[in-house]
């Protein structure tokens, strides 16, 4: 039988940790021009996710707000961190590589650094159970973009 | 309550884990899901492969030897199942057609709500009572029957204490009840339901009672004569048999009434181009080739389960479910959902830990080894009700020890530790 091989500091190390207990954008994001909300209904994760595109095209600000489990929550904060100042396009293409390092399919370290904060959350490929709160906010960024959700 | 140093030695070990492969051969591994799924015994994976290697045929059809030995093999569960739950005539003997094998509890449920309602003649204005503690697997059947019937689903709630009171038995069960489809135990609280009590009531005012014994009949002597219902469904792969076994009992006479779920081979005693005559019970019920290995190896969970016997291991339960109340109750972040009296919960504790979501409680634990169940249980109703939108739940068998549950306590202060640095 496979014992998890991950220990309690390998996943929830303190710079993790330090996204649960003080995200720097989880806040009601004013004058938003796209607003999109996410669920995962099984877990109970809520997030409500905002941006703000400038006149150049990019993303301005980024906030989130909403309740769930660390994991969805520190995941939102490193993407808002992430995704700020860049075009849309970028921003869907880096929810891309998320999605397949969580599902396993990208390991290379290299790749995996554009995530930058985020790469921290690349075990989750072996936690088939929490994939969707690691997914919950590049999901909902994604579906806002692709959908053009404006406010 | 608390263990006297004489309870606390009865379950400072187990002597049972040696029978367990997957217990024994990961003696770092804390298994507290036994609510989700027991641990097989050997003697039971033994048996799934004895059968196939020594008795393997199509059950029923064959004319020769190996498929008689297998129709026997189904044939002797099928009576050692019935005397395990009391469905015995006045002498004692089994009444083996009132046992119906079906893939689980859920498909047991699943045929009683398909083929209950044409018996009762259930329509609009008649009721179906259930209680606000159902599975899944026992309500959204009912909330089906009764879109299709017009129908209305009634739910009994407990008190503050987690009863299900006479009063409210009184207020809920009348006379436009035709069915109470009500669970033994809990799978969130751990509580017991005073089922008897219940049914009798159902009966009085002529309604049928169905009980959901899924996590009662692994855990307590049950016998349906004393329960005083008419229906019982449970599973094998909660009670140390293998997955994909399911057993519904009824009485024969209802069983006669109640229609056909599943129709095609092995069902039927004749078929015309029009028309078929089904076959008595239970092949009535019994559609298609059979798990015949699976109902062997339940066959020989059962009788190591009554190796101990059943109240000495709902003792042991009781004092390991205590141990694990008081120790959980004691740890100042964790609040217990459900009786503070431990000896109330059969196998299941459900507890959340301050601020922290059960999903990170159970990662967290899952890094030292240890499992327990975290999410709404498949009782989405009943967590809406205790206003909780998720859980950890921890659940006790027989073959868990004092360790176990002093080890969940240690992954417990990991868990808050992480989240809040070191006490």
């Amino acid at each position: 039988m496979a014992v998890s091989s991950a220990t309690p500091a390998s996943l929830y190390n303190p710079q993790f940790m330090d996204h649960v207990n003080n995200p720097d954008y989880n806040y009601q994001l004013e004058d938003p021009t796209h607003v999109h909300e996410g669920v995962n209904p099984s877990c109970g994760d809520e997030l409500t996710f905002s941006i703000r595109i400038g006149d150049d095209g990019t993303i301005e600000e980024a906030a989130y707000q909403g309740h769930g489990c660390a994991i969805s929550q520190a995941s939102a904060d490193m993407m808002s961190d992430l995704v700020t100042d860049r075009t849309p396009e970028e921003a869907l293409a880096l929810c891309d590589l998320f999605m397949r390092m969580v599902k396993g399919e990208v390991t290379d370290e290299a790749e995996l650094d554009q995530l930058e904060d985020a790469a921290l959350l690349k075990d989750i490929a072996h936690m088939p159970a929490r994939v969707k709160c690691a997914e919950l906010a590049w999901r909902t960024l994604s579906e806002m973009l692709a959908s053009d959700g404006e406010a | 309550m608390s263990l006297t140093a004489a309870q606390m030695a009865e379950i400072e070990s187990s002597p049972f884990k040696q029978d367990f492969p997957l217990l024994s051969q990961n003696p770092d591994l804390v298994f507290l899901d036994s609510a989700a799924t027991a641990q097989r015994p050997a003697t039971v994976l033994d048996a799934e492969r004895r059968f196939y290697e020594t008795m393997n045929a199509n059950p029923l059809r064959g004319l020769y030897r190996l498929s008689v030995e297998a129709t026997a093999a189904i044939e002797d569960a099928r009576a050692h199942i019935a005397r395990f739950i009391g469905a015995v005539d006045e002498g004692g003997k089994p009444l083996s057609d009132e046992i119906v094998f079906t893939r689980n509890a859920s498909e047991s449920l699943n045929l009683v709500a398909h083929t209950l309602p044409e018996v009762v003649g259930l329509g609009p204005g008649d009721e179906v009572a259930i209680s606000i503690m159902e599975h899944h697997s026992n309500l959204i059947p009912w909330q089906q029957v009764c879109r299709a019937t017009g129908a209305s689903l009634v739910y009994l709630r407990p008190d503050e204490n987690f009863e299900i009171t006479h009063e409210e038995a009184e207020a809920k069960i009348g006379s436009h009840t035709k069915i109470l489809s009500i669970t033994h135990v809990s799978n969130v609280l751990g509580v017991e339901n005073p089922v008897a009590a219940l049914a009798a009531r159902a009966h009085d005012m002529g309604a049928l009672v169905v009980v959901d014994g899924a996590q009662s009949v692994p855990h307590l002597p049950v016998d349906v004569r004393e329960l005083g219902c008419d229906l019982l469904a449970f599973s094998a792969h909660k009670l140390g048999g293998p997955m994909g076994i399911g057993v519904l009992w009824g009485k024969k006479q209802l069983l006669d009434a109640m229609p056909p779920f599943l129709t095609g081979g092995e069902m039927i005693d004749s078929v015309t181009e029009t028309d078929a005559v089904w076959a008595p019970v239970p092949a009535k019920f019994e559609a298609g080739t059979q798990d015949a290995a699976g109902s062997y190896a339940t066959d020989a969970a059962l009788s190591y389960l009554e190796r101990f016997g059943m109240e000495d291991l709902e003792r042991r339960e009781r004092l390991l479910a205590t141990y694990l109340t008081d120790a959980l109750a004691a740890l100042p972040f964790v609040h217990v959902i459900g009786p503070s009296d431990g000896s109330r919960h059969v196998g299941a504790v459900a507890f959340n830990v301050e601020g922290i979501h059960p999903h990170d409680v159970a990662s967290i634990l899952d890094m030292s080894g240890i499992c327990i169940r975290a999410g709404h249980h498949c009782a989405q109703p009943l967590l809406a009700w205790l206003g909780e939108s998720s859980t950890c739940r921890a659940s006790v068998a027989f073959y868990n020890d004092k360790a176990d549950i002093d080890r969940l306590v240690e992954g417990l202060n990991v868990v808050w530790s992480v989240f809040h640095g070191r006490q």
